[in-house]
């Protein structure tokens, strides 16, 4: 069996303000549009996939949180409705997937040979959370690839960056060893914003982009900085300023998913693609694209 | 109408009292806990139930469950290996809407949410499986806002105790929290289960020592301490004890009882009970202002063409304080007159009350909005917001006499515009003095001084 490999590795948020603006026919609400620079950012990061060969997509989600260890969907059909409790105005999504059940126990399976606390979900009611949802509405709307479904363990609030991005870091290494090993292609998504200082107003409609945009100048900086490490290939330099990242900007990436990303990647030097970025309800989104597919040709 | 709290609630949001008590005997403590809280609540004459649950965070202001009938099956994040949880909830939807109304009338962000499919959250529907099987008693939810400080909490009490006065409720409030909340991070055997450390277990004491003692406000004003002390940093903080403090009217005489205190997975979980009767010791010492309108700057997005929205007024006629004439009744709870006189003058039996308007003493917000501009440019304004302030102004002038709504006899009522006004002011009066029966005149009148709708000129009995 030939091994498997990672493809590409994206930086997908997920503010259901997307699929509400994108107004595909499983979600309920229903818009005038809005935030066309980062659904044309999805759109550009879908075209650069469209030719790829790949067998399922991994996501880890900052919205499917566990204090008790990292947990993996382990039921292979998922259908159901997701309704954001924060925003349910906007996202309820009729979803109906498929877990790469296989897939995900081999992670959590490695995870746990590395020493880490895992466990697998096996509840037929579970819900699966919006951000999942979102990230992968968004990059794959066919919804034909199987997914594996990780969630973010908030070892940030329990101990603190360091030890989040230690765990994060051995989780992307034993996902990579486990993707090796299944002989799969796999588009890997870290489901989260940069900056991540809400707004706490909504406008009427919520789609009004004449009201949109960062909540301050700090939050802008911040994101171009990271942007800008992304682009040039610097994710050392990410992983090491992401105590004060997570602490100056509220990033999203406190959940683990960027750090989990870049470590399933080998901590790449290769640069990544910005195929848009945005503010939504004032926190910032990128969406990137790390090509792995190609790097064996340089 | 007397609408009050008559009992508060500290329960425990993890799953396993409802779904596995018999695992572990400290779970099964907590279970029978909850079953003599529901026993209690029974035997009451409550009416409703009032959920604070921290494990619904909102990021757009407060979020009120306004479907009649949530129904779905809940799943613990962490803990789905214990099982499912068939919920259908029965809201009192009249309340919710009463209440988003009245928060946005103190100058909260809120709004009411009623989606099929509306994951409503785990710490909720424990304890309404829990405290109410069968839906005997109708129940409201209300999330806990990420970035809420007390102000914002203590004011969002408030305008609830608004609505439980106005309809006249036997309420109970519940705050779904954990003392400590560091959980095990690795899995463990239900027999392992223990408070995570030992100076968690001596800070959960503490607090307990304290709600048994009925010292509520004590805890609330310690809210930030405890939460450095042995809170995880999770999105909400130990804000449930501001917003359970308010609703007591900040009191630390309250009578305390703890029916259990127990180990989930390392977090305190506790079963409180409070009643209003007082315990004779202690008394409201608040430590910081007490506010009652919340004029936060939070609104990050610029709103100011939001219609209703009540803003602290910025220019208009200088303020006075109160005359302290012969037989002069006055109270810094009523805002401050625009010219020299008092809020109230007592003579023989009876209490002349000076004009009064919605304006909020301390900031001078109107509730219901301005109705113009510093340029004089109409402003669209909430008329039964105002007159609902007007009220409860009047209310509070009488109070400081030693009288109350119940005594006024005689009401001369000033709109600024009749037409657009009358129907609105009619309906608020209706619920509120109009049930107390005094006369009244309504008069049509070119302005009054600051930019309001509505003022009333009151007589009333001592």
């Amino acid at each position: 069996m030939a091994k498997g490999s990672i493809v590409a590795g994206c930086l997908a948020p997920h503010p259901p303000h997307l699929v509400y603006a994108d107004n595909p026919e499983q979600n309920e609400p229903v818009s005038e549009g809005g935030w066309e620079q980062l659904r044309w950012g999805y759109e550009r990061l879908r075209e650069s996939l469209k030719d790829v060969d790949y067998d399922v997509i991994v996501v880890l989600s900052p919205h499917w949180q566990t204090y008790v260890g990292t947990h993996f969907i382990g039921v292979e059909k998922c259908s159901s409705k997701s309704v954001d409790p924060v925003f349910p105005n906007l996202f309820r999504f009729n979803y109906d997937l498929t877990i790469d059940v296989e897939l995900a126990r081999s992670i959590h399976d490695q995870a746990k040979s590395e020493g880490m606390s895992v466990k697998m979900m096996e509840n037929p009611d579970f819900r699966v959370d919006y951000g999942t949802i979102v990230s992968c509405h968004m990059v794959r709307p066919e919804w034909d690839k199987p997914i594996v479904s990780i969630s973010s363990n908030r070892s940030l609030s329990y101990y603190s960056v360091e030890v989040m991005q230690e765990m994060m870091m051995e989780l992307g290494r034993s996902t990579a060893k486990a993707i090796e090993e299944s002989g799969k292609k796999c588009v890997l998504l870290a489901s989260n914003s940069l900056s991540h200082r809400h707004f706490v107003t909504e406008t009427n409609p919520p789609e009004d982009m004449s009201k949109e945009h960062i909540t301050s100048h700090a939050m802008h900086l911040w994101d171009m900085r990271m942007i800008e490490l992304m682009r040039s290939g610097k994710s050392q330099q990410i992983i090491n300023e992401m105590p004060e990242f997570c602490d100056q900007a509220i990033a999203e990436s406190d959940g683990g998913a960027l750090t989990w990303l870049l470590s399933a990647m080998g901590v790449p030097t290769q640069p990544a693609t910005l195929h848009g970025y945005g503010t939504i309800i004032g926190t910032g989104n990128a969406i990137m694209e790390w090509p792995c597919r190609k790097w064996g040709e340089q | 109408m007397s609408g009050e709290i008559i009992k508060s609630l500290i329960v425990p949001p993890h799953p396993h009292p409802a779904l596995c008590p018999e695992k572990n005997e400290g779970w099964q403590r907590i279970r029978d806990a909850y079953d003599e809280a529901r026993r209690q609540i029974e035997e009451s004459d409550a009416d409703l139930i009032i959920i604070y649950s921290t494990l619904w965070p909102s990021v757009i202001g407060h979020q009120i469950q306004a479907d009649p009938n949530p129904e779905w099956v809940m799943v613990d994040s962490d803990f789905h290996d214990l099982g499912s949880i068939h919920y259908s909830l029965k809201i009192d939807t009249d309340f919710a809407h009463a209440w988003n109304k009245a928060n946005i009338s103190r100058g909260l962000e809120s709004r009411t949410v009623a989606y099929d499919g509306f994951p409503v959250d785990v710490g909720s529907v424990v304890a309404l499986e829990l405290l109410n099987p069968n839906n005997r008693i109708p129940a409201v939810i209300c999330s806990t806002n990420v970035y809420s400080n007390r102000a914002e909490t203590t004011v969002l009490a408030k305008s609830c105790m608004d609505v439980i006065k106005q309809q006249g409720k036997k309420a109970v409030a519940v705050s779904v929290m954990s003392l400590s909340n560091r959980m095990f991070t690795e899995p463990i055997e239900p027999h392992e289960d223990r408070i995570h450390s030992l100076k968690d277990d001596e800070w959960n004491q503490k607090i307990l020592e304290f709600l048994s003692e009925g010292r509520l406000e004590d805890i609330g004003q310690l809210s930030r301490t405890i939460h450095d002390q042995i809170r995880v940093k999770k999105v909400v903080a130990f804000k449930p004890m501001w917003w359970l403090s308010a609703m007591n009217d900040n009191r630390n005489d309250l009578t305390g009882e703890v029916l259990a205190y127990e180990a989930i997975h390392g977090a305190g979980a506790a079963v409180v009970v409070l009643s209003p009767e007082s315990n004779g010791t202690g008394d409201k010492e608040y430590d910081e202002d007490d506010v009652d309108f919340y004029g936060g700057d939070r609104n990050v997005l610029d709103s100011s063409d939001d219609e209703t929205v009540n803003k602290p007024l910025n220019s208009g006629p200088a303020l006075y304080d109160p005359v302290e004439g012969k037989n002069a009744v006055n109270t810094n709870k009523a805002p401050k007159p625009v010219g020299a006189y008092p809020h109230a003058r007592r003579e023989g039996d009876l209490i002349y009350l000076s004009g009064v308007g919605p304006r909020q003493p301390g900031d001078n917000s109107i509730p219901g909005g301005p109705i113009k501009d510093k340029a004089g440019n109409p402003l669209n304004y909430d008329i039964k917001a105002q007159t609902r302030a007007v009220v409860d102004n009047i209310a509070r002038i009488l109070e400081e006499a030693g009288s109350s709504l119940d005594n006024v006899i005689d009401v001369t009522s000033f709109l600024v515009d009749m037409d657009r006004d009358f129907s609105g002011y009619n309906e608020v009066w209706a619920e509120t003095l109009g049930k107390v029966g005094p006369t009244r005149t309504t008069l049509a009148i070119r302005a009054l001084p600051t930019p309001i709708a509505v003022e009333m000129k009151v007589i009333a009995k001592v």
